[in-house]
């Protein structure tokens, strides 16, 4: 594989991450958020900030990263969470914003400069760069993937989904809203955080705006595309949409117009994402099931 | 004298200037069918959002098995033993038939971060899920999304949910209206069984011959008031009760 190749699979994969995490959030706790990226960099702060001022290995700082991010999740979602819909949108989009300021005309956070010279992550006395990082960001998601996985599975996960559904009946069958709204924002805020160590230790070099408003927008895309609410659609949300740019670089001026119209293709046709309800995927899919068994 | 269950006194909810509900007190014992009666706006659903947690009430105080609840949010009052259904169902749409019941099935373990963590795919939960729908008669329509079922079908599949819980009171909202004469007939049948099998009902019913015909006792409500309390027969030659709902006989327009 080509440098290129190598370095647009680890983008894709970092960012298939995030996107699982926010898919807890908006697709199985129902809960709409267009901040993901605060949380995306604050793992992405928090990492590069412990191994370069604070002088620990990544693995010693990854720990203290995912708490750091689920715990500033707790904290701002506790009040926004008892919002709904729109309002959640803008109180969400509104966090993004003052993360990224923090970051921005905050001194300790490196100001417009942003953080630089973060090192490597060494595994086994070996410096990942290349090949070897990318396979441990696919095996990073992997564990998020069987995170999510358990989570459905989990009664916290069902519980998410009654809310999900319908707030009222789920809180007269005992489902606190509160804490498994939270429960689902702190998983999906961690798992932000782990996209984002993973990306400040890929780039060496952070500054607040690769986690602006416009990458909250582009993760949620990733979500909706591939289905919300289902276990691979972010990770094949995220393919396609890393991909996309990249195939259509020859077509230069054109290829932001073709991506923006594949999206409207997409919402029109196919309003569950590639992996949602009653797509063409699942459609050949339970048709080949159905052939099996005859 | 029977064990009282379920008691309210002087339970008022004020919205502003309106009072739903002024000092309205009444007892529930155990094994008790209560009916809640009265007409359009009279406060009935009010009076059941106060005791399963909705609203807290503007004053007064409700005691369920011995224990003072008002102002507990729905999720503990669930826990405490309520179970109820809604006036508008409010199924879960996208979760199959099965799947809305398992929800009511993990009610013991929303309660801890441990046990919240276990998993609700398991062989005898699904049994049990089953069985409660055999009980309803939705077997057939387990793995179909819940969306997608009539309103007769999901006004038991709400009964079935609120059974799942294993309430020792359950709070029926005029779960008959708009369903048909044998589909309300099945619904009067279940609701017999499901008081003898030792689960007490305070329901609300507009169908007359329903809520004469299932309760032991009734409340009528009028105007946030309680405007009587008594056996059926009663309340039937109750005069107040008549002019409640029929309005005052002779010249009272005249004025």
């Amino acid at each position: 594989m080509s440098d290129y190749t190598i370095t647009i699979g680890t983008f894709i994969a970092i960012q298939a991450i995030v996107a699982c995490g926010l898919n807890v959030i908006v697709g199985y706790a129902g809960q709409i958020s267009l901040g993901h990226a605060a949380f995306f960099g604050i793992g992405a702060y928090s990492s590069a900030l412990l191994t370069t001022a604070g002088g620990l290995s990544f693995w010693s700082a990854l720990p203290l990263v995912l708490f750091i991010t689920g715990f500033i999740g707790l904290v701002l979602g506790l009040p926004s969470l008892r919002l709904k819909e729109d309002f959640l949108a803008i109180t969400t989009i509104g966090i993004n914003f003052i993360v990224v300021s923090v970051f921005l005309y905050v001194p300790f956070f490196g100001g417009a400069l942003g953080i630089g010279g973060i090192p490597r992550v060494i595994l086994f006395g070996e410096r990942l760069r290349g090949t070897p990082f990318l396979f441990l960001c696919l095996a990073f998601l992997a564990a998020v993937q069987l995170a999510s996985w358990l989570f459905t599975r989990s009664w916290s996960g069902l519980a998410c989904f009654a809310l999900r559904e319908d707030e009222s009946a789920a809180s007269s069958m005992g489902v606190s809203p509160v804490r498994f709204k939270l429960a689902a924002f702190i998983l999906g805020t961690a798992m932000a955080g782990l996209g984002g160590a993973l990306y400040a230790h890929f780039m060496r070099f952070i500054s607040a705006t690769d986690f602006g408003f416009p990458m909250s927008v582009m993760i949620l895309s990733m979500v909706v595309l591939g289905g919300m609410g289902t276990l691979w659609g972010p990770v094949l949300g995220a393919l396609v949409l890393g991909m996309l740019p990249e195939v259509f670089r020859p077509l230069t001026e054109y290829r932001m117009f073709l991506y923006a119209a594949l999206l409207l293709l997409m919402i029109r046709f196919q309003p569950g994402g590639l992996l949602g309800e009653s797509s063409f995927a699942r459609q050949i899919f339970s048709r080949l099931k159905g052939g099996n068994q005859e | 004298m029977t064990e009282i269950l379920l008691s309210l006194r002087e339970v008022s909810m004020h919205f502003g200037g309106l009072k739903a509900l002024d000092k309205v007190s009444f007892d529930l014992c155990n094994g008790e069918i209560l009916g809640l009666i009265g007409p359009n706006g009279a406060g009935k659903t009010t009076c059941f959002n106060t005791v399963s947690g909705v609203y807290r009430p503007t004053s007064g105080e409700i005691r369920f098995g011995g224990i003072r609840t008002d102002g507990l949010p729905p999720h503990r009052m669930a826990a405490l033993g309520i179970g109820r259904t809604f006036q508008i169902v409010r199924p879960f749409p996208n979760l199959s038939v099965l799947d809305n019941v398992i929800v009511a099935m993990g009610l013991p373990c929303y309660r801890g971060i441990i046990p919240s963590c276990g998993s609700w795919k398991r062989q005898t939960t699904r049994d049990g899920a089953m069985g409660l729908l055999s009980k309803v008669g939705l077997v057939s329509l387990a793995s179909q999304k819940a969306g997608l079922l009539p309103l007769g079908n999901l006004r038991r599949l709400e009964l079935a949910r609120a059974l799942a819980l294993n309430p020792r009171l359950l709070l029926l909202d005029e779960s008959f209206s708009g369903l048909r004469h044998e589909e309300i007939a099945m619904q009067e049948e279940l609701v017999r069984k499901t008081r003898e099998s030792g689960i007490s009902i305070l329901l609300i019913e507009h169908n007359m011959r329903v809520a004469m015909g299932l309760s032991d006792r009734l409340v009528v409500l009028d105007h946030g008031l309680k405007l009587a309390e008594g056996s059926p027969e009663e309340i039937r030659k109750n005069p107040e009760v008549i002019q409640a709902y029929l309005g005052k006989g002779g010249n009272s327009n005249a004025a």
